[in-house]
């Protein structure tokens, strides 16, 4: 016998109490429709996209390692600043698109994006009853920016 | 109604068929009640919830549905198998579980056919369910079905020596083979001869034979081939051994037979060791009324301790296996046989 007990089966009786004792505490199940668990802050859940500040750079979709976003643009010309000035043009987004069901949660988009256009958002609950579904388009992104915490107080 | 069977022998047909349908209204939802019970404790051991959802409260039609879902699939047999005897193999093991129902006394009445041999009767019907699973096993066209059922046979051999050299002892005790015997022999017993009836609410074979009790549950275990004992299956080393090829409404039928034979063999134990149906106090007539409830429930205590060992205990050994049936348990059980005896005969 080892783990020092002496008498003969006492180990098969110390296996009963202990499933005997787990039967009658609660379980750790976090029982998901009726009660929910709270991401932690830097929570993967989604990506959420602010259209606002999106460039149209096309970096978040190139460095995809598979290639889940699909970005579409162009440009529009807008009135000088001052008068007499020439037109400048601006990049538009038309078409934001990041399929779910390839994305792979890597965040290299949210890190890549030079002007904090894309974020993590802690949000989990957008599964859907076809694979085809899970393609978001850039108003489905721009919902989950209410779902971005605040970011941490800077360090001193 | 073994009396009622004997005035009317012109409606033999009939009383069989009303008689076969109790006992599977009986057994079919002790089954399903064990089902859903090992579901829920097993979960709430490893610190889960089980079933949920199903059926609203509690999740108590998760049997159900597992059992709807069963039948909705393909019955499919393998080109290698014995094709008749592949299909026949699961008939065998649910016959065998429920022929023991045929002696099992619910109450002073309610017993399909009192036999004298009752005990030798159902410890043979009880192996023929094993036989079943050696059927399926060498029909399935599949080594590991083929190692799964050998094993089984292996298991029957050793283990069906202690089942009945632990009734050995309940028979010496009672002077009786017959299971009703059985039941008024623990309800008419005296301590020293003199202590009043109500004293046997505590069964008397629980204490005397102590010994029997626990070689007979182990013994079971072994002939259900549950979990500490469950080589015959062994899912991680034989995939699913005799079951491997089976699928749709034949293995339910295997699994129905595991928890049937659950039902049956804690029966068979309540009885020989627990008292049975029997109360103290009530009159012959209403312990027919509240004789099934008490053997059900003591069925129920049984099973329970079947799935809290289950849940507990991890998979033996195939020498372990053989080792504490041929080393251990027959040795007790021929002591037990022995002690019962020598007691018997001197007090």
């Amino acid at each position: 016998m080892t783990n020092g007990s002496w008498f003969p089966l006492s180990g098969l009786a110390r296996g009963l109490a202990l499933t005997m004792k787990t039967l009658f505490t609660k379980p750790v199940t976090v029982n998901y429709p009726l009660e929910k668990e709270t991401p932690v802050p830097r929570a993967r859940g989604v990506i959420a996209l602010d259209p606002e500040a999106c460039t149209v750079c096309m970096l978040c979709a190139r460095e995809c390692p598979d290639w889940c976003i699909y970005i579409e643009g162009h440009k529009e010309m807008q009135p000088p600043a001052k008068e007499g000035g020439r037109m400048r043009s601006r990049a538009t987004l038309d078409r934001f698109d990041l399929d779910y069901a390839l994305c792979m949660y890597c965040g290299i988009c949210v890190e890549v994006c030079p002007f904090d256009a894309l974020f993590w958002s802690p949000d989990y609950e957008y599964s859907e009853h076809k694979i085809s579904d899970m393609l978001h388009d850039k108003e489905r992104l721009e919902d989950w920016l209410q779902t971005v915490p605040s970011p941490p107080a800077l360090e001193r | 109604m073994e009396v009622i069977s004997d005035d009317l022998g012109g409606a033999f047909w009939l009383l069989l068929a009303i008689k076969i349908g109790l006992i599977l209204a009986v057994v079919m939802p002790g089954a399903l009640a064990i089902i859903f019970g090992e579901l829920k404790i097993s979960a709430h051991m490893q610190s889960r919830m089980g079933p949920y959802f199903a059926g609203g409260r509690w999740g108590w039609a998760q049997p159900l549905a597992d059992g709807l879902k069963f039948m909705q699939k393909e019955d499919l047999v393998p080109d290698a198998a014995d094709a008749r005897v592949y299909r026949l193999a699961p008939y065998v093991v649910l016959m065998g579980t429920f022929a023991t129902f045929v002696v099992i006394p619910f109450g002073p009445d309610l017993v399909a056919r009192n036999l004298d041999l009752g005990i030798f009767y159902l410890l043979a019907v009880s192996s023929l369910s094993t036989l079943g699973v050696l059927m399926a096993g060498w029909s399935s066209g599949n080594k590991y079905s083929l190692i799964g059922g050998l094993r089984a046979a292996a298991q029957l051999i050793a283990y069906e020596l202690p089942l009945v050299l632990a009734v050995v002892g309940v028979a010496i005790q009672a002077e009786t083979l017959s299971l009703s015997g059985i039941v008024n022999a623990q309800a008419s017993w005296q301590w020293f001869g003199a202590s009043p009836e109500w004293v046997n609410l505590i069964p008397p074979y629980m204490i005397l034979q102590c010994l029997g009790l626990g070689i007979f549950v182990v013994a079971s275990l072994a002939e259900l081939s549950r979990i500490p004992f469950d080589m015959p299956i062994a899912e991680s080393e034989l995939t699913m051994g005799y079951l491997t090829e089976y699928s749709g409404l034949r293995f339910t039928m295997f699994f129905l037979g595991e928890y049937a034979g659950m039902v049956s063999l804690a029966a068979v134990a309540s009885t020989l060791f627990l008292g049975g149906y029997w109360l103290p106090w009530v009159s012959v007539g209403m312990l027919n009324i509240l004789g099934p409830f008490v053997l059900l429930s003591k069925v129920m205590v049984l099973a329970f301790i079947f799935i809290w060992l289950r849940w507990t205990f991890p998979r033996l050994r195939e020498d372990q296996l053989q080792v504490i049936a041929w080393k251990w348990l027959i040795p007790l059980a021929l002591f037990n046989i022995l002690i019962t005896g020598f007691l018997k005969v001197v007090i």
